[in-house]
């Protein structure tokens, strides 16, 4: 028997070759390919007045400058509105080159193509862009004001106004025996992978047809953006993706004006053409995330039970809305967790700034949710002097309430309903893996030192595995190689590793045999992408059904071979034979010759399958009228809605007396997604995600200007983490089988980001006695609110 | 002096990676980085920030760790660079770098692995036996955004321990 593969910690197919330095990134293609630089905006806010190239034009190497006068057929229309919804009464999108208008630093005006980068950078700085300055828009406070306007057809700055409410919270907050109200904001972040967005296009002029190489999150739907926007007919496109250096949220957004002017010039210039975007570009140009500022007012009894819970919130979207208003209504929908207040409200205008796009950002609208109501949950705690743990328990929605239905809708347009969870087991593991209950005496020890200590913790529920459907297709070759696809992309979280496992245990062959690709519109053509920790719940269950197929159609032909019965045989290493007789075999590559009958013989094994190979029954069609030739199959996955993870998180930190400084001793993570294909992988996952939250609790954040420039656009000056920043990090796992799919998974990838600024926030306030409101918070924001204390 | 962009002079010169020379011919003003990349075509070595912060351009300039994004190729002349394509083994399998990559899942999307690769081998030739508070200063320069860092610890001190069996030709596999 081949061992069952699932819940192994099989290490990855993708390693050898990503160690060994043939991974294929976007810019390792196309060498020979002219290059792309971009003059962007330097001002915030400002009409385009004119653009003068002359000092350019004589430049060796320049091949063509285009700006938006030259954009022709449908290139010249705003890039699409991605997501629209009926609340987004004002959205607005930019176009691929500026207009007569620039709404942030970094928006694209002129394109130069030329030899090579340097060439190109030389000869954007040769062109002279005259602007005529407008006041500029920055941060939410000056945006709800809306005494100046980003858009002028924009009143009051607002994209959308939001509005949910189950019950009614105002009145259940007003006869509760306690209220409070608390003010709490969280700062822009960005999700920074290390390799930032490129596009590579090449046009085939005798074929008329395009083939676009882009580091995207989802490869089916740009290639769908880039017919329509050129006007090809969709099957002369098609797009790779190849490996990416990273995603987490900011290769999601499609199309990039770059995907479309890149294609767009190689068509035009008949020469393959590849823009590489530099560090610099991906901080002023590319998506940010994360800025928002939050009123809250619940009640509770004197238990500490949650009554009515009333948000309202301001969502920084930045110049464009794109991609919709997913961050902000996975806030209003998430921000619940794992409680259940008897009266829900939630309201939040979604606000114009002249600053970069605001989308997803791995947890996308779910750190600042997890940040507002842990808080809430701590401020009782605190004003009942109860413990913070006791408080979360009295709120938990019970397992035996699931599934639990919020009466809300969540961000795919369908009810927000957990589908399951054990919250009480989950914190139980919890407070036994950090010592919750014996903290207190490491707390006095500690304080006998001279040292400060303090604990938090936070947890979450996390909607993954969003549908509507993603495909797979199995096909075995002749030489018993089994070749996988699947649409959705990878951006290292080990996809084909995982995928090949889900095959393996259903087609009895060693991983060595399996080959998956993502990602390639030329292999398979419907897909959603990869965001919302969807790929082992959507591809997974898909490409597992797949091969499910793939395997009842080997036996049947097998069982003919043999002369047994399907119900005999069974596969193993990679060849079907009859159970408990592993000598009367048949190799999975040969049954994939028999299921293909040939005419030709183009190599011995294919001999088999052609007309005098033998006796052949003249009354029955070489193909049945309901199969089809080939041992492979195509199969969906489509789930009636999300199935909902969740975790939960403990933090001990000690600060400095002196210089406010904040250090993380210990960092705890009880994580539930269901069943585990891969605990390597998961546990991998839940690092890099806690690693993020690390960074966007105490060092990361997007620092603008009054004037909108982004004055930290470097990675000298945004703090990424480095090993010296990142505690280590202590797991362990509860599998609450999620009843929505047959593997019984849930998403992994967002997870560990989630309450990071919510568990940090509540040990340094546990450490300090001081309320902690905002978030990012450095030494110096820490320094302050001490002094502030000793003022008060 | 008036410059003329574009029309850089254009410079012949010899770039030795991984024990092999190759003869190019860049402007003064090319990176190393992007001379190994685009001209020796050897991509293993990736571009994260090109302004020096984040490592995963690092190669080994004569045996010692230098960011190929902040060194004209030019400069480099005469010099050995040994870039990841460079830490395998003779036979083309993974040297004990990589294979402690993975067995540890000490890398995800992949991209700034070049530069832990070859940042640590370095390390590990003059520091064969760190502790693990030493293992993570040693990586302490290079940004990881998908990791957290703590599989590439623990495969600083596996890659050590590999490189210590094959010394003493013990099995610790």
């Amino acid at each position: 028997m081949n061992q069952r593969l699932f819940g192994q910690r099989v290490q990855r197919v993708e390693d050898p070759r990503l160690l060994s330095g043939r991974g294929r990134y976007l810019d390792d293609l196309g060498h020979d390919a002219l290059e792309v630089a971009f003059v962007r905006s330097p001002h915030a806010h400002a009409r385009v007045v004119e653009v003068d190239a002359s000092a350019a034009v004589d430049v060796p190497g320049l091949v063509a400058i285009y700006t938006y006068d030259d954009l022709d057929g449908r290139t010249d229309e705003p890039l699409p509105l991605l997501i629209p919804h009926p609340t987004l009464t004002h959205g607005r999108t930019p176009y691929a080159l500026a207009k007569d208008e620039v709404n942030h630093v970094g928006e694209a005006v002129v394109m130069v193509v030329a030899t090579d980068r340097y060439v190109a950078e030389d000869v954007a700085g040769l062109i002279h862009v005259a602007y005529d300055p407008l006041p500029a828009v920055v941060g939410v406070a000056n945006a709800r004001d809306g005494a100046t306007l980003v858009h002028n057809d924009v009143p009051g700055n607002r994209a959308a106004h939001m509005v949910q409410e189950v019950g009614d919270a105002a009145a259940a907050i007003e006869r509760s025996p306690r209220q409070q109200r608390l003010e709490l904001a969280i700062e822009r972040s960005a999700s920074m992978p290390m390799e930032g967005k490129g596009v590579l296009a090449r046009w085939d002029a005798d074929d008329e047809s395009l083939l676009v190489h882009t580091s995207t999150q989802t490869s089916t739907s740009v290639r769908q953006a880039i017919a329509a926007k050129l006007s090809l007919p969709v099957d002369r496109v098609e797009v790779v993706t190849p490996d990416v250096g990273g995603g987490f949220g900011v290769k999601i957004v499609h199309p990039w004006p770059e995907e479309i002017l890149v294609p767009w010039a190689a068509r035009r210039l008949g020469r393959p053409v590849k823009w590489v975007e530099d560090r610099r570009e991906h901080f002023i140009s590319s998506a940010h995330e994360r800025g928002q500022l939050h009123e809250v007012e619940f009640g509770y009894d004197d238990d500490g039970r949650l009554t009515g819970l009333s948000v309202r919130f301001w969502h920084d979207n930045g110049a464009y809305t794109p991609y919709g208003l997913i961050v902000p209504i996975i806030t209003s929908t998430q921000l619940l967790g794992p409680y259940k207040p008897t009266d829900y409200r939630v309201e939040f205008d979604s606000l114009y700034t002249n600053t970069v796009i605001v989308t997803p950002y791995r947890g996308a609208g779910r750190p600042q949710g997890c940040f507002v109501m842990e808080r809430v949950m701590d401020a009782i705690a605190t004003d009942l002097g109860l413990d913070r743990a006791d408080v979360r328990e009295r709120n938990f929605i019970q397992p035996d309430e699931m599934p639990y239905d919020h009466g809300l809708t969540f961000q795919d347009g369908r009810p927000l309903i957990y589908d399951s969870g054990d919250f009480p087991a989950s914190l139980a593991k919890l407070k036994a893996l950090v010592g919750w209950d014996e903290f207190a005496a490491y707390r006095e020890q500690a304080r006998a030192d001279g040292r400060q200590v303090g604990i938090g913790l936070a947890c979450y529920v996390e909607g993954t595995g969003v549908g509507p459907y993603e495909g797979g297709h199995v096909r075995v070759e002749t030489d018993g190689t089994v070749v996988v696809s699947t649409g959705l992309t990878s951006q290292g979280q080990g996809h084909q590793t995982m995928l090949a496992q889900l095959v393996a245990d259903e087609l009895g062959t060693s991983l060595d045999r399996i080959r998956v690709t993502t990602g390639d519109t030329r292999r398979f053509k419907y897909a959603v992408g990869t965001f919302a920790s969807r790929t082992a719940v959507m591809s997974g269950n898909a490409v597992a059904s797949t091969a499910r197929k793939v395997r009842a159609k080997a036996l049947r032909i097998a069982a003919e071979a043999l002369e047994a019965s399907v119900d005999d045989l069974e596969i193993t290493d990679g060849a079907v034979h009859v159970k408990g007789a592993p000598g009367s075999r048949i190799e999975l590559g040969t049954v994939a010759v028999l299921s293909n009958p040939l005419r030709y013989a183009f190599d011995d094994a294919a001999a088999a399958a052609t007309p005098f190979a033998g006796p052949a029954d003249p009354d029955r069609l070489p193909v049945a009228e309901d199969d089809e030739p080939g041992l492979e199959s195509t199969d969906f996955y489509s789930p009636p809605r999300s199935t909902f993870a969740n975790g939960m998180h403990a933090v001990v930190v000690e600060t400095d007396p002196d210089t406010a400084e904040i250090r993380i001793l210990r960092y705890c993570v009880v994580h539930d997604c269901g069943m585990i294909i891969n605990p390597m992988i998961v546990e991998g996952q839940v690092h890099g995600g806690v690693a993020q939250g690390v960074g966007g609790a105490l060092y990361e954040r997007i620092a603008y200007d009054e004037a909108g420039q982004l004055v930290n656009a470097s990675f000298m000056d945004f703090l990424i983490p480095y090993a010296s920043e990142v505690p280590v990090i202590e797991i362990d796992h509860l599998e609450t089988p999620s009843p929505l799919n047959r593997l019984g998974v849930k998403g992994a990838g967002e997870a560990g980001v989630i309450p990071g600024s919510a568990a940090i926030a509540a040990a340094i306030e546990d450490a300090e006695g001081i309320a902690i409101r905002a978030m990012p918070i450095s030494p110096s924001e820490l320094f302050a609110l001490r002094q502030q204390r000793r003022a008060d | 002096m008036t410059i003329t962009p574009g029309a850089d002079q254009v410079h012949d010169i010899v770039l030795t990676v991984n024990g092999v020379p190759y003869d190019v011919c860049v402007p003064a003003r090319r990176l190393l980085s992007d001379a190994i990349r685009h001209d020796v075509r050897m991509t293993g070595t990736h571009v994260g920030c090109e302004h020096g912060v984040c490592g995963a351009c690092t190669v080994l300039l004569d045996g010692k760790p230098v960011r190929s994004c902040l060194i004209f190729a030019v400069s480099a002349q005469g010099a050995d660079i040994t870039t990841v394509e460079g830490c395998l083994r003779d036979d083309g399998e993974l040297g004990p770098v990589q294979q402690a990559f993975r067995e540890c899942h000490a890398l995800q999307c992949g991209f700034c692995t070049p530069g832990f690769v070859t940042t640590i081998s370095a390390y590990l030739d003059e520091h064969p036996e760190p502790t693990e508070a030493q293992a993570r200063e040693a990586i302490g320069g290079n940004l990881c955004r998908c990791t957290g860092y703590q599989n590439i610890v623990a495969a600083v001190l596996r890659a050590a321990e590999i490189r210590r069996g094959e010394a003493t030709g013990a099995d610790l596999s």
